[in-house]
């Protein structure tokens, strides 16, 4: 086979200040040598590894990743007395493409992860419908289903950046509590229309059968939109972190209202006025008033390699890589700049491109090994675009921790050093 | 052309508006009783809907308090380890740090009724009697100034209860 190598880079391939160049220049066949390989002198012949010579391990019921990747895992905080109440975070500096792994999935739990057993659960729905009905799981199992692809996050996510000075915390630290999976299940719509909404509800109450019995009030039109009962992640039933023997999927909304080990819906005409919406999930502003019900999460994006924590290997030739979503719909663009967001170039985005899912995008960039400023912006199909973080600061203040989705800077030095950066 | 499968789509493009029992839908769901459904409809709305009969005073929720909460949100819910639930008026606006409680932040006192008994005591759940429930909300609405020592709490005066931050939510829209 012969494929048609590309000329080295040239003045014209650059598209943006710090090195930044066309989205595709990866795309297009190799680059020629000499640019990018480095010395063979002296090299030893390769060695025939021990693997190769003994017949390896016998078969598992239920594979695990390589012993090697033992560090790629998730990293948790909870408050005092209360070791299952809190987040744990998915290792986004590590992962590529675009589905979390179930067991690197990100969790939020507000009292633990309750051992449902699907026998005994039942999902109920009840309130202002005609006829209130109990499902088993068995039941559940015989409806149609659909499965699609959609990132959850958690309205907390990136609450850190908040803050008057940058958090020194990796991609995990910052922005850990979004994952995204194929769900598959029944849709919620079917069901409600089998119990017969009354003309008078307007919102559903959703409650998990954790001991924190979890519940939100969700507006009937997301409802019945695009909600699915999930019963399935990623081809396997739903772990008990996301929520098994069944969770709400509330495709773009902020990941508490997507309510796991979902026990009842409750139709209502007003808001229930839970705690997780009105104590939490809510954005103070600096005169003191809070919004409520911010339910969709806006564009936004961030690189994740290189990204806080990795280290630059020398000059040269590397792919920026990075992730970008919209509770919105999707993806529509995304620019990177390695001068700190005065030039931008954009990044190819990776097929399939799917609404409210995460989209890969890829920025090939030639560092020269000076300092630089790495930044990704996002805009969705509505045409709305990240904010800087100033922009969104100057708006919202600092006194909340909700709905970051503004700009981020990772800070690159001569030594390839990456860190967290306000710029 | 008026093809049998875009007669279909159509079908299905209009199923929405079915009511009770679609044709076309599995109806596997088991019609359930109120009886049936009384455990678990725990919910209460803003307007006090839900609210079992039961009662409670201040002095009353005190003795909860000490024996259900005071380990983890401290001597009159002054916080540590966990939430803070008491105090904190006057910080939600301007520069310094807000400390968002029961007393300076929560818009309803039904959220309170609902919240304690399906959520707390942490490590036991679901164990208070309804007069405790009322009775420690009735404490902590007492600690943050919001009711006297001598009130009770119940169906009907719970949610008459005005929160000191009843005005502070707006409801969000995009854009703004
Ligand atoms: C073992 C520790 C523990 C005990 C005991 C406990 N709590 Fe809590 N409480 C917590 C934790 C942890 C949270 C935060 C839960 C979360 O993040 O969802 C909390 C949250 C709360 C909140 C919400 C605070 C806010 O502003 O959002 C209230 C109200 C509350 N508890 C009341 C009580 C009451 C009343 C009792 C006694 C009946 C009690 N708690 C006993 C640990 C405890």
């Amino acid at each position: 086979m012969t494929r048609k190598r590309r000329p080295p880079i040239a003045p014209e391939d650059f598209r943006a200040a710090g090195g930044l160049l066309d989205r595709r220049i990866f795309l297009a066949g190799g680059l020629a040598a000499g640019t990018l390989s480095s010395s063979s002198a002296g090299a030893e012949p390769l060695s025939v590894a021990p693997w190769m010579k003994t017949p390896g391990s016998p078969f598992t019921p239920y594979g695990q990743p390589s012993r090697f990747e033992d560090k790629v895992v998730r990293v948790w905080t909870n408050p005092p007395n209360a070791p299952g109440t809190g987040a744990a975070r998915t290792p986004l500096h590590v992962l590529n493409g675009t589905i979390t792994p179930n067991g690197l999935h990100f969790e939020r739990s507000h009292s633990g992860i309750p051992d449902v057993d699907p026998d005994a659960h039942r999902l109920v729905i009840h309130g202002l419908v005609r006829r209130p009905l109990v499902f088993t799981m068995e039941m559940l199992a015989r409806y149609p289903m659909e499965s699609r692809i959609a990132f959850i996050e958690c309205g907390g996510n990136g609450g850190s950046l908040y803050q008057k000075d940058p958090a020194q915390l990796n991609c995990q630290g910052l922005h850990g509590l979004v994952s995204c999976a194929e769900w598959t299940g029944v849709k919620l719509s079917t069901l409600l229309d089998e119990a017969g909404m009354e003309p008078s509800a307007k919102w559903m109450l959703a409650e998990g059968a954790d001991a924190s019995g979890m519940s939100r009030s969700v507006p009937l039109v997301k409802a019945m939109d695009d909600a699915l009962i999930a019963l399935y992640q990623n081809g396997e039933r739903v772990r008990p972190s996301n929520g098994y023997p069944l969770r709400l999927l509330l495709p773009g909304y902020e990941g508490n209202m997507q309510v796991k080990w979902l026990r009842r819906v409750k139709l209502t005409e007003e808001p229930t006025m839970t705690k997780d919406e009105t104590s939490k999930y809510t954005i103070l502003t600096p005169d003191g008033k809070s919004l409520q019900f911010v339910f969709p999460i806006e564009a936004k994006s961030l690189i994740t390699q290189p990204s806080p924590g990795l280290t630059m290997k020398g000059p040269g030739l590397y792919e920026i890589s990075g992730l970008a979503w919209s509770g919105y719909g999707k993806i529509a663009q995304v620019d990177v700049s390695a001068d700190g967001g005065k030039t931008w170039a954009p990044a190819a985005l990776q097929q399939p491109v799917l609404p409210m899912a995460l989209t890969r995008f890829r920025m090939p960039w030639r560092w020269n090994g000076g300092p630089a400023v790495l930044q990704s912006r996002a805009t969705d199909e509505t045409g709305y675009v990240q904010p800087t973080r100033a922009e969104l600061i100057a708006k919202r203040g600092g006194k909340t921790i909700y709905h970051f989705n503004g700009i981020n800077s990772w800070g690159v030095d001569e030594s390839g050093e990456i860190k967290h950066v306000y710029a | 052309m008026y093809t049998p499968s875009r007669s279909i789509a159509l079908a299905l493009a209009l199923g929405t508006v079915c009511s009770v029992g679609c044709a076309e839908s599995p109806n596997l769901g088991r019609v359930a009783t109120p009886e049936e459904l009384a455990p678990w409809d725990i919910s209460i709305g803003p307007d006090g809907a839900g609210l079992p009969a039961g009662s409670g005073t201040p002095r009353q929720g005190e003795a909860v308090f000490i024996a259900k909460c005071v380990a983890c949100h401290g001597e009159k819910g002054a916080g540590k380890p966990n939430d803070q639930l008491v105090g904190g008026r006057g910080t939600l606006a301007g520069d310094q740090a807000p400390v968002k409680t029961i007393g300076s932040f929560w818009p309803y006192a039904t959220t309170l009724f609902d919240y304690v008994r399906r959520a707390m005591p942490l490590n036991e759940s679901k164990s208070l009697s309804n007069d405790e429930v009322y009775a420690v909300v009735a404490y902590l609405l007492h600690l943050n100034g919001i009711i006297e020592e001598n009130e009770t709490i119940d169906a009907r005066t719970l949610p008459k209860v005005r929160m000191p931050n009843a005005d502070g939510f707006v409801t969000f829209t995009r854009g703004k």
